[in-house]
């Protein structure tokens, strides 16, 4: 037992220094977001701030319309989660469940839209939704989520494909018509797929940057991504102000990974290949 | 009857194409229509206000003969990806074979590794640029821990790649679950055969598991090369393409051409090239693997 113990030793060690290499960021955030000026820019530094100065964030919040931004985001992260799922799961079912003309030929586009770089349609799509009379508004963060997104569609495609057809064929001679069996037989049986997309997308649209930076220009529009970053602090560039938003704009998703945690990680090591 | 059973027939054979219409205007409107759009923009000389006019091959043309800041900024996105790829593959292998022993709180240390990624780039900017601090920073007082002088990462074009690519290895957790789940993938006979044959770990992992698993590594690489093309958004919070544009990746050259300049033919133009060197780089990776990627159900046949 301990020398088995003995020659994992190392192991123990390299990992727990990596670990350490990885929490430490977020650890630095925190604590400097607690800090008073003067421990701010100590040296050396402070590891653990004398007194925990919650004014912090509450002054860095108010300094700056966050509460409207983090409506916008909520409003986004809420109206493309809802989007996704109802357009990722009828055209996933599309794909699955039927054999027609042309499905081969249309998958393998699907598949390869994912390769187009953001950088080559974000320019058409920029004057699209100008022509539209979408910009500066959440018009464009929001209404694409309503067509679907490949990799989403690709990843409940998967799962369906497992669910056998008998089950199809029982409902179809009891009467059912192909959107009951949709709504009613496939969608509770993927559930777990179906809250997997609900949880990467509100991280990625939740996180997201550059959409928000193209889209919108009113500081009443901004996410809270745009407004962390066009924030400098409270009167002169104030580091702990910064840490304080980082802090926070952090949370949800940290939260959203530790609900979901283990779809997550099961999710990505084994769809990521093969 | 007779037609009635075909007019039945034609509305059944609807049913799979209404399931899938979402997708397919999704793709006519936020796709196809842009790519075609921004593929024959490309062509012209097309200004945010004014008349666009038609130049030919004019955009690509300047932008390989005349343009100075096109060569350079794929300079610097090849320099990161040259610095950055390898050290991520090798970490994020690294870590998956570690986690992949038994041992104890391995779910916490998978948490660990992949809690970065979940976070957005924006606060994992910010994060970095305090860490980097030349005054303040906590890396040049650790460093001075050990007598060397930490260098101004952030404002130093000599120092100010290296600290993005510090910065990215650490947002990126996904390769490693990727990586430990083509480790788990490989069947543990093939450990045990080996172990009888008195084969050392060194050999077990260039003959078993480096082989086994280069599907995922193919799978990592394209990805990673695809994403360090990509490069924005830390560069426009951290560094802004600076100082002396040693950070000016190729992605923030197309966008700032687009919204800074608004050039929005040329940028086009611009976007389009880096699709064609992602697609060449892609199929490159793509053809030479036969000669290294193993699938398992060749042999299987």
């Amino acid at each position: 037992m301990s020398k088995a113990f003995l020659r994992k030793l190392p192991v123990y060690a390299l990992l727990i220094f990596f670990a350490v290499l990885f929490l430490f960021p977020f650890f630095w955030t925190v604590t400097s977001a607690f800090k008073a000026e003067a421990e701010l820019h100590a040296y050396p530094p402070v590891w653990i701030p004398s007194s925990f100065r919650l004014d912090n964030f509450i002054e860095s919040w108010l300094s700056q319309p966050f509460t409207q931004y983090f409506f916008n985001s909520s409003l986004v992260v809420i109206g493309t989660t809802i989007g996704q799922l109802i357009s990722c799961s009828l055209v996933a079912y599309g794909f699955a469940r039927f054999s027609f003309k042309g499905r081969d030929v249309l998958f393998i586009i699907l598949l390869a839209t994912m390769m187009v770089p953001w950088d080559v349609t974000m320019i058409p799509m920029y004057m699209e939704f100008n022509a539209f009379g979408w910009i500066n508004t959440l018009k464009p963060l929001i209404i694409p989520a309503w067509f679907g997104s490949p990799f989403y569609i690709f990843l409940l495609r998967q799962f369906l494909l497992n669910i056998p057809k008998e089950l199809e064929e029982a409902a179809l001679l009891d009467g059912a018509n192909h959107f009951q069996i949709y709504s009613k037989i496939y969608m509770p049986l993927v559930k777990p797929t179906l809250v997997l997309i609900a949880v990467f997308n509100s991280l990625s649209v939740w996180n997201d940057y550059l959409g928000p930076l193209i889209f919108l220009n009113d500081q009443s529009k901004y996410t809270l991504t745009l407004g962390l970053a066009q924030f400098k602090g409270v009167g002169d560039v104030n580091m702990s102000a910064i840490m304080a938003i980082t802090s926070i704009i952090c949370i949800p998703p940290l939260i959203g990974f530790f609900f979901a945690q283990k779809q997550i990680i099961e999710g990505i090591s084994s769809t990521g290949i093969k | 009857m007779a037609k009635a059973s075909a007019k039945f027939r034609i509305r059944k054979e609807m049913v799979p194409y209404l399931f899938i219409m979402p997708w397919i205007i999704g793709f006519l409107i936020f796709t196809l229509g842009p790519l075609l759009f921004s593929l024959a923009i490309s062509f012209f000389d097309w200004p945010i206000v004014g008349e666009p006019s038609f130049v030919g091959l004019g955009n690509y043309i300047r932008m390989f003969t005349k343009d100075e800041m096109f060569t350079h900024s794929l300079m610097v996105t090849v320099k990161f990806a040259i610095i950055f790829v390898p050290l991520y593959m090798i970490i994020a292998l690294g870590l998956a074979l570690l986690l992949n022993q038994k041992i104890k709180g391995q779910s916490f240390f998978k948490t660990v590794f992949y809690l970065p990624s979940v976070i957005s780039g924006v606060a994992l900017s910010m994060i970095w640029i305090w860490i980097f601090d030349f005054k303040y920073g906590v890396i040049n007082y650790l460093l001075s821990l050990i007598g060397v002088a930490g260098p101004n990462w952030l404002g130093d074009p000599k120092w100010s790649l290296v600290a993005m690519v510090i910065a990215s290895l650490w947002g990126q957790g996904t390769m490693v679950l990727i990586f430990l789940g083509a480790l788990r993938e490989i069947p543990k006979e093939y450990y045990e055969a080996s172990m009888i044959d008195g084969a050392g770990p060194v050999h077990r992992f260039f003959r078993i598991t480096l082989p086994l698993i280069t599907p995922a590594l193919l799978f990592n690489l394209i990805m990673t090369i695809i994403s360090a093309f990509q490069q924005l958004t830390l560069a426009l919070l951290m560094t802004k393409g600076g100082p002396s544009n040693s950070t000016y990746f190729y992605a923030m050259y197309v966008y700032n051409n687009a919204f800074k300049h608004f050039e929005m033919g040329y940028a086009s133009a611009n976007a389009w090239i880096m699709f064609l060197i992602i697609l060449a780089l892609s199929l490159l990776v793509l053809k030479s693997s036969s000669m290294w990627v193993y699938y398992e159900s060749e042999v299987k046949k």
